[in-house]
C-alpha cells in the first residue's frame, strides 16, 4: 500500500499544506497545489457520484469540486460559506477539493514520514499516503493519486 | 528546421504552397475524371506539377523533381491529345498525385520515400505513353506545342510584328492593354515585348499619362484584319502598326524553352527576365519600372504551348488577396471573444440589477455593445471555418487505396465540398470519416460479381456529401451496396452476448447494434477493417464533437451513415430554463417549440410515461428535472413548460421544464476535458451570474430515456 513516491531518498523536507475535513487532520503535497478559493456554490452535475459536489467557475474554466469529506467516507457537515476550495492538480487535471479550514503550510523531513499501517478494512485509508505527528497530532497526507484517479472521467 | 534560418522559411512555405498546388491537382484530375477533358483543365494539373517541380528544383529535392518532372512528360501527352483520359490512365494520374504528395510529405521531413515505389508508379505511368518520351526528357522542360497545331495545312504560318503605342485617352476610356494582348495572342504563339524607356523619373512622371508600348511578336493563320479586329473598341485611341515579318525572324525566338505562359506572369512570377531578344526585333525590353499606376504587366511572353482557344481567362479566378496566419494566434483571439461575451452578459445583468431605466443611455448602449459582441464573434468564428474540401480529398485517396487493396471498382462521389466547418471539427473528423470509408469500401459494397447479379453497375458508388442544415452540417457517407444484413447483425450480437437470445428488435436497433463496443462484422478479417476499431470508436469521436451519427439502411439498396454535427465548437444560440432550481442551457436549435401545459394536456401511458398532446400528435414527455436526477417526478405538470424536441430524424419529444429565463448566445466550454462525458449534457457555459449552466443535449437525453423504457420493458438489468 505504500506509494513509491514516499521513499524517494531525497533529504529534503516535504513542504505540506495542511488543512481540515470533518474534525481530521490532513494534508496535501504544496506542489501539487494551484490555489486556495472560497466556497462558491457548484452547478451540480447530473448521473455524478455523490462526493462530486459539481463544477465551479474558475477564471473562465470549467472546475469539478470533490467534496473531500464524502470522498474520504467522513461525516459530511452541510457545506457552508466558510468552506474553503483547495485548487489542486493532479494528473495534469485540475480538481478543487472543499475542505473545512485550510490550517497551515508546514515542513516535514522525509524521514519523519511513515507508511499507514495496514488496516484494509478502514476505507478511507487507502487515499491517505503517509502520517506524521505534528505537535502531537497526527496529520495525514493524502494521496491525491487515488482521491482523483485519472480515468474519473468514466465515473459519469 | 528549427534554426531562424531564412531559408527554411522559404522552405516552409513552398511546402504550404505545394499543398495548395496538389489540391488544385486533384481538383483538376477529378474534373478529368468526370469528364472535363478541356485543355484548360488539364492545364491546371500540368501546371500544379510543374510548379512543385519548378519550386523542388530550387530546394534541391531531387526525387520530388525527378518524379514531378516525369509526371509532368506524361500528363503532357494528353495535353497533345497523344493519351487519352481514360479509366485507367485515370486511375495512374490520381495514383501518381498521391505519390506525389507523399514524395513532398517525405521530403518536408527531410526523407526520401523508397525509390522501388516511385519507380513502379512511374513505370506504370510512362506505359501509358509507350515511354516514347523519355529520350527527350532531359533538357526539355516544356515541349514547344505551338508548332505541330494541327492546322490542317504543311505551311508554316506567317509572322507578324504588331506594335501597340495606347494613348492617355485610352486608359480614361477604361480600356485595359493586358485585355487586348491576351486576346491577340490567343491567335497564335507570341511574344510581347513592352517598351519603356519612355517612362521618365518618378518626379516628372504625369500619373495618368501612357508612357509604354509593346511590340507583340506574333505566328499567327488570322489575317491582319482579325488582328485589327481585336484593336476595334481602341481605334483611334492608340497607335497601331501590323508588318508582316520573315519567318526566320521570329523562329528561333518561338522556340526559347520555359517561357511561362501569360498567367505564369499575371501571378507571382516577378522575377521573370524577358529572354535576350534576337538584335533586329528593336530595343530590348527594359526591366520593370514602377510607380506608374497603369496596372499591367510590363513585359508578357505568350506560351507557344497551347492552342488558341478562347480559355485562358476562366482559369484565372480572382483569388482574394489571403494572409497566413498561426492557427495559435486565431486560437487566442477566440478565446479573447469567448470571454468578451462571457464579460458582457455580465455586464447587462449588473445593469439589469442596477434597475436602470430600459431607455437610458446605459441600456441602449449595451444593446449596440451586445450587438457589436456578436458580430465579432460570428467574424472570428468564420476565420476559423475552412470547406471540408481538403478533407473530403483525403478520403478520395482512402477509397482509392482501398478499393485497389481488395480488388473492388468504385466511383467516389464527393457532394458540397465547400461547405464550411470549425477547423478542428475537419481535424477530429479525419479519423472517424476514414474509418467508415472504408468499411463503406469494404463492407458496404459487394463485389463486381454480386453487383452483376442483383442488376446493378459494376462500379460500386460511395458518395460523401456535406450540407449545412438548420445550424449543424450534415455529414452523409452513403453507399449503393446490399444494406445491412440484419439477421447476420442480430446473431453476431448474440453470440458475442451483446444482446440476449431471441430478443425481438427493430430494424433500427438491430443498426444501432453496430456501435456497440466489441461488435465487427466481417467474418474474416481484411486487410482494411477489422482491426478490433469499431464504428463504438467512431461514434465516441463524433459525439466528443458535440455530434451524433445515425444509420439508415435499405436491404439491397444501401447504407447511409449521417452525422451531425455543431458548426463551431466555441458559441451556441441557447434557451436558458430553470429546472428545479437549477439554470440549465437547452440548444435552440433542437427547439421547435415552447408550449405551456394546461390542465388536461398531460396523459399517462403506463406506469412511468406520460405523452401530450400537441398539434393532433401524440408526443413523448420528459422531465427535465428527473432525467438529470434533480429530483423525483413532479407531482403537477400544470402551469409548466414543454419544449418541443426534434430529432434529426423527424421524432420529437416534449421536455419539462420549470420556466423560460432567456434566449441567449452562450459560450460553450467543454466538460470533457475537466470531467468526462455527462449523459445528457453535451457541455457547459458561464452565465452573467459567473455560475456554470450545463448546456442540455436533448437527442441524447431522448435515447437514454428511451432507451431505458425499453430496457424496463424488456426487464433486462442495466447499469448506470
Amino acid at each position: 500500500m505504500t506509494d513509491s513516491k514516499t521513499s524517494a531518498t531525497n533529504a529534503q523536507d516535504l513542504e505540506l499544506l495542511s488543512f481540515r475535513v470533518a474534525e481530521q487532520e490532513y494534508s496535501v503535497d504544496i506542489m501539487s497545489v494551484r490555489e486556495i478559493r472560497g466556497w462558491s456554490r457548484a452547478t451540480p452535475l447530473p448521473h455524478a457520484a455523490a462526493h462530486v459536489c459539481g463544477v465551479i467557475n474558475l477564471r473562465g474554466t470549467v472546475l469539478p469540486i470533490i467534496d473531500l469529506a464524502k470522498r474520504l467516507g467522513l461525516e459530511v457537515l452541510a457545506a457552508t460559506e466558510r468552506n474553503v476550495i483547495i485548487v489542486v492538480q493532479v494528473n495534469g487535471q485540475t480538481v478543487g477539493l472543499v475542505v473545512d479550514a485550510v490550517s497551515d503550510i508546514l515542513s516535514i523531513p522525509q524521514s519523519e514520514l511513515q507508511p499507514p499501517p495496514d488496516m484494509s478494512s478502514e476505507r478511507g485509508q487507502s487515499y491517505i499516503r503517509a502520517l506524521t505527528v505534528v505537535e502531537g497530532r497526527m496529520l495525514r497526507v493524502l494521496d491525491l493519486d487515488s482521491v482523483h484517479p485519472a480515468m474519473e472521467a468514466d465515473a459519469a | 528546421m528549427s534554426t531562424p534560418d531564412p531559408m527554411a522559411e522559404i522552405r516552409a512555405s513552398f511546402f504550404i504552397e505545394c499543398e495548395e498546388l496538389l489540391e488544385s491537382l486533384q481538383d483538376g484530375l477529378i474534373a478529368l475524371d468526370g469528364g472535363d477533358t478541356d485543355a484548360e483543365t488539364i492545364n491546371i494539373c500540368f501546371r500544379a506539377v510543374h510548379s512543385i517541380k519548378g519550386g523542388a528544383g530550387a530546394f534541391g529535392l531531387d526525387q520530388l523533381v525527378k518524379f514531378a518532372h516525369r509526371y509532368e512528360t506524361v500528363m503532357d501527352a494528353m495535353r497533345a491529345g497523344t493519351l487519352a483520359a481514360d479509366r485507367e490512365a485515370m486511375l495512374l494520374f490520381f495514383r501518381a498525385a498521391d505519390l506525389l504528395s507523399d514524395i513532398m510529405r517525405a521530403a518536408q521531413e527531410g526523407d526520401l520515400l523508397d525509390d522501388s515505389m516511385v519507380e513502379g508508379t512511374l513505370k506504370d505511368l510512362e506505359s501509358l505513353t509507350g515511354g516514347i518520351e523519355e529520350e527527350e526528357e532531359e533538357e526539355a522542360d516544356f515541349q514547344p506545342m505551338g508548332l505541330s497545331m494541327d492546322l490542317g495545312t504543311d505551311e508554316e504560318p506567317p509572322f507578324y510584328s504588331v506594335t501597340f503605342a495606347p494613348e492617355r485617352e485610352l486608359f480614361k476610356s477604361g480600356n485595359e492593354p493586358q485585355h487586348l494582348m491576351r486576346s491577340l495572342v490567343q491567335m497564335g504563339p507570341a511574344q510581347v515585348i513592352c517598351h519603356s524607356q519612355n517612362v521618365p523619373l518618378l518626379d516628372a512622371l504625369d500619373p495618368v499619362a501612357a508612357y509604354l508600348s509593346w511590340t507583340i511578336e506574333i505566328q499567327t493563320d488570322a489575317s491582319e484584319q482579325d488582328m485589327l479586329d481585336v484593336f476595334d473598341f481602341v481605334d483611334g485611341l492608340c497607335t497601331l502598326k501590323i508588318e508582316r515579318r520573315e519567318e526566320d525572324a521570329g523562329l528561333g525566338l518561338l522556340e526559347m524553352p520555359g517561357l511561362p505562359s501569360l498567367d505564369d506572369i499575371g501571378g507571382d512570377d516577378a522575377d521573370f527576365v524577358p529572354p535576350p531578344l534576337p538584335p533586329e526585333l528593336g530595343p530590348p525590353a527594359a526591366t520593370t519600372t514602377d510607380g506608374s499606376e497603369i496596372p499591367k504587366p510590363p513585359v508578357a511572353n505568350a506560351a507557344p504551348a497551347t492552342s488558341a482557344r478562347p480559355k485562358t481567362e476562366k482559369n484565372a479566378p480572382t483569388a482574394n488577396p489571403t494572409v497566413r496566419v498561426d492557427l495559435d494566434r486565431i486560437d487566442r483571439l477566440v478565446n479573447l471573444v469567448g470571454e468578451l461575451v462571457i464579460n458582457q452578459a455580465m455586464l447587462s445583468q449588473s445593469v439589469t440589477e442596477a434597475g436602470l431605466n430600459t431607455n437610458s443611455q446605459v441600456t441602449s448602449g449595451l444593446e449596440e455593445f451586445m450587438q457589436l459582441t456578436r458580430d465579432i464573434q460570428d467574424s472570428v468564428m468564420m476565420i476559423r471555418a475552412q470547406p471540408v474540401k481538403s478533407l473530403f480529398q483525403r478520403m478520395s485517396r482512402i477509397v482509392r487505396e482501398s478499393s485497389a487493396t481488395i480488388g473492388k471498382r468504385v466511383n467516389f462521389v464527393t457532394v458540397g465540398e465547400n461547405t464550411e466547418v470549425d477547423k478542428t471539427v475537419i481535424e477530429r473528423l479525419a479519423d472517424p470519416l476514414t474509418h467508415m470509408i472504408r468499411n463503406a469500401v469494404d463492407h458496404g459494397l459487394e463485389d463486381s460479381a454480386d453487383r452483376l447479379a442483383s442488376g446493378k453497375s459494376e462500379d460500386g458508388t460511395v458518395t460523401l456529401s456535406a450540407a449545412h442544415k438548420s445550424g449543424r452540417v450534415i455529414i452523409e457517407i452513403v453507399d449503393d451496396g446490399s444494406g445491412i444484413n440484419r439477421p447476420k447483425v442480430q446473431n453476431i450480437a448474440e453470440s458475442k452476448g451483446l444482446i440476449p437470445a431471441g430478443a425481438e428488435l427493430s430494424d433500427s436497433e438491430i443498426d444501432a447494434l453496430l456501435f456497440l463496443p466489441g461488435f465487427s462484422t466481417a467474418t474474416e478479417i481484411s486487410n482494411l477493417s477489422g482491426r478490433g476499431v469499431g464504428m463504438d470508436v467512431v461514434r465516441s469521436a463524433i459525439q466528443a464533437l458535440g455530434g451524433r451519427i445515425s444509420i439508415t439502411s435499405h436491404m439491397g439498396k444501401g447504407t447511409t451513415f449521417s452525422i451531425s454535427l455543431p458548426l463551431t465548437l466555441a458559441v451556441l444560440d441557447g434557451m436558458v430554463v430553470k429546472v428545479a432550481g437549477e439554470t440549465l442551457v437547452v440548444p435552440l436549435g433542437t427547439i421547435v417549440e415552447t408550449v405551456s401545459l394546461q390542465k388536461g394536456d398531460v396523459r399517462t401511458l403506463g406506469p412511468n410515461s406520460n405523452v401530450i398532446h400537441v398539434r393532433d400528435t401524440f408526443v413523448p414527455l420528459l422531465d427535465l428535472g428527473a432525467e438529470l436526477g434533480y429530483r423525483t417526478s413532479p407531482a403537477t405538470f400544470e402551469g409548466a413548460v414543454v419544449l418541443l424536441i426534434t430529432q434529426e430524424d423527424g421524432s420529437r419529444a416534449a421536455v419539462l421544464v420549470d420556466a423560460i429565463e432567456e434566449q441567449r448566445q452562450v459560450v460553450i466550454k467543454g466538460l470533457q476535458e475537466a470531467y468526462g462525458r455527462v449523459p445528457g449534457i453535451a457541455a457547459a457555459t458561464i452565465l452573467g451570474d459567473g455560475q456554470i449552466a450545463l448546456i442540455v443535449d436533448p437527442v441524447d437525453l431522448m435515447a437514454s430515456a428511451i432507451g431505458r423504457n425499453k430496457q424496463t420493458s424488456n426487464s433486462l438489468e442495466f447499469a448506470g
